[in-house]
């Protein structure tokens, strides 16, 4: 039994810190340098797959900064995914191809779209939430399904990758991953700060206790709706992302099946620990790639699996790693 | 007379049909430390949620400072300084006691809309909240997490979280309930030294505490106010001894 061991300072926030600080550097060195496997051959497969990696965990940490740490089960996580890949692909369509005004657009479309949503869901909690981030992430697959003049249900395909200041930088496949990998640590580093930071403690403590932060004068709403609104341009991002490199964007990007996979990998690598989610989307991401080559019905061996994980781990993937309990 | 701080007018609420408020009119004058006591079910909870804003009576008003704050929401209500604690210990048991006390002091404070600088270290917040630490002598409890504090620790933590707010008027419901003898003979020190610079309804058991504290004591049974009065007012009130008082010997 582990929950025997527990060292003498448990009840003391700092005592564990520097172990638990070794996590994100690592996870990050691992990633910096996964590409060398590339030499053992198929390297073109090996950094698309890496690549794939660090594009949902961006969308992950999106998520678990509203799930994880604000308490907000939003089913419809993938929509911002889509939209932030059809921001690409339609001014990609229409000859617009600079990849900072591309991305900023991704950012305001997702970002867009999360206010005016969030602003109806966040007024119901629990199951009705759920449900109503559902609805609003199918109405964005519907409306893309009916995209007729950008290819409607068979999607969009890019005559090319972004350029960043005249430069097709993202030609280069090695290039395309670093600069995801790059983009992840920034939204790590940013969610981090965000955390820490006076907003974040409003968010966590009403996730923790929200008749307690009513108390002392705190309404919810508005934190709630500003970390939905963020959590939506990070998945925005990793849209962006995920277009640029398939060169392709369909309404498969915003499948209530994919916002369940972000639901998973989240739940997976340990909830409101950031470096969890990163965890759990590149487990997702390569267990889907391992399984699917087997049956197209890999989720029918994922689900038992996910099922024992929070069952016998509940700080995830992350917990079973640093021999800890987070959830 | 001056205007009083907070002004209740026949505020009234039932759950299906038990009346938990009845018709209830009070006055509280600013700097008062107004007791509330009754048997158990009474309603003085439901008074509380009521004037805290915690759920909305079905019909009556709340005056707080000038203002109607019937239809306001609780964290409006706290923001004006009208604050509450609890009777079921309610805190973020996983933060720190240091960050619970701290974030009632970033309330006051203001602006939370910063999403950078490491709100933990901010000794802005953290002076204030170890004042009111301290004061309820939990100093050295700070840095643990509120969730691993003794039952006695926690009670006094939720005291010292209202206390770190300032507030103009101080809901107490029961902050004795549970506390050792040594506990309350404390808190009724912290309360004596608060009295007069805040206004405080106490809801509590504790005769001996209340007695002593009070400057007024009113009387709540079946929901209905039935004593408003100085201590010696109501200890003399017949129908109190019968209806509560005398129960209790
Ligand atoms: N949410 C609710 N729904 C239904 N009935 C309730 C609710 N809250 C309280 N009551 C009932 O209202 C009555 C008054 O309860 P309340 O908690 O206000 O009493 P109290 O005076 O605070 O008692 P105590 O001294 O035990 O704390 C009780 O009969 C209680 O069962
Ligand atoms: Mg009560």
């Amino acid at each position: 039994m582990r929950g025997i061991a527990v060292p003498m300072d448990s009840t003391s926030p700092t005592a564990t810190e520097p172990s638990r600080a070794l996590v994100p550097v690592l996870l990050f060195a691992a990633l910096a340098l996964a590409p060398l496997l590339g030499a053992f051959g198929a390297e073109r497969y090996v950094l698309a797959l890496l690549t794939r990696c660090a594009i949902f965990a961006i969308a992950a940490l999106g998520l678990d900064l509203a799930l994880g740490c604000g308490g907000l089960v939003s089913f419809g996580h993938a929509a911002f995914i889509g939209i932030g890949g059809y921001a690409a692909g339609i001014l990609t369509a229409n000859g617009i191809d600079d990849g900072i005004l591309l991305l900023f657009v991704a950012l305001a479309a997702s970002g867009l779209f999360a206010l005016a949503t969030g602003a109806i869901s966040l007024k119901t909690r629990g199951v009705h939430f759920i449900m109503i981030t559902l609805a609003f992430g199918q109405m964005a697959y519907f409306v893309a399904n009916s995209l007729k003049a950008y290819g409607g249900d068979d999607g969009l395909t890019l005559a090319n990758r972004a350029s960043f200041f005249g430069h097709d930088l993202l030609a280069d496949n090695r290039a395309f991953y670093y600069l995801s990998l790059a983009m992840l640590l920034a939204v790590y580093l940013f969610a981090r700060a965000v955390l820490r930071s006076r907003f974040g403690r409003v968010l966590r403590g009403a996730k923790e206790n929200e008749t307690r932060m009513a108390a002392i004068g705190f309404n919810p709403y508005p934190f709630r709706l500003t970390a939905y609104v963020i959590s939506g341009m990070m998945a925005g991002v990793a849209g962006f992302l995920l277009a640029e490199q398939s060169e392709f964007v369909s309404p498969a990007f915003m499948t209530w099946q994919r916002s369940g996979d972000l639901i998973i990998m989240v739940m997976l690598g340990g909830m409101a620990s950031l470096d969890g989610a990163i965890l759990g989307a590149v487990f997702v991401v390569l267990t889907e790639e391992l399984l699917s080559g087997f049956t197209e019905h890999w989720r029918v061996i994922f689900g038992p699996f996910l099922v024992l994980v929070v069952l016998f781990a509940r700080g995830g993937l992350l917990g079973i790693l640093t021999g800890r309990r987070h959830g | 007379m001056a205007e009083p701080l907070l002004a209740l007018d026949r505020v009234t609420k039932s759950f299906g049909a038990l009346r938990v408020t009845d018709e209830v009119s009070l006055d509280i004058s600013k700097g008062e430390l107004h007791a509330l006591i009754g048997p158990n079910g009474a309603g003085k909870t439901s008074l509380i949620n009521q004037l805290s804003g915690s759920f909305a009576s079905d019909s009556g008003r709340i005056v707080f400072d000038g203002e109607d704050v019937t239809d306001l929401p609780m964290h409006a209500r706290a923001r004006r300084g009208l604050v509450r604690s609890f009777q079921v210990t309610s805190i973020l048991p996983r933060f720190t006691a240091l960050e619970n006390v701290a974030l009632a002091a970033q309330s006051r404070f203001g602006s939370s809309a910063r999403f950078f600088g490491n709100a933990a270290r901010e000794s802005r917040l953290n002076e204030g909240a170890m004042e009111a630490l301290a004061e309820l002598g939990l100093a050295e409890r700070a840095h643990r997490f509120a969730g691993t504090l003794s039952h006695g620790e926690k009670r006094r933590l939720e005291l010292a979280i209202a206390l770190a707010l300032q507030p103009k008027l101080l809901l107490l419901d029961e902050p004795m309930a549970g506390a050792g003898a040594s506990e309350s003979e404390a808190l009724v020190g912290t309360l004596s030294a608060l009295k007069g610079g805040c206004t405080i309804l106490l809801v509590e058991h504790d005769m001996q505490a209340v007695f002593a504290l009070a400057d007024r004591i009113s009387v709540l049974v079946n929901g209905g106010v039935i004593a408003t009065g100085t201590p010696d007012e109501v200890r003399s009130d017949a129908q109190v001894r019968s209806a509560y008082l005398g129960e209790a010997g």
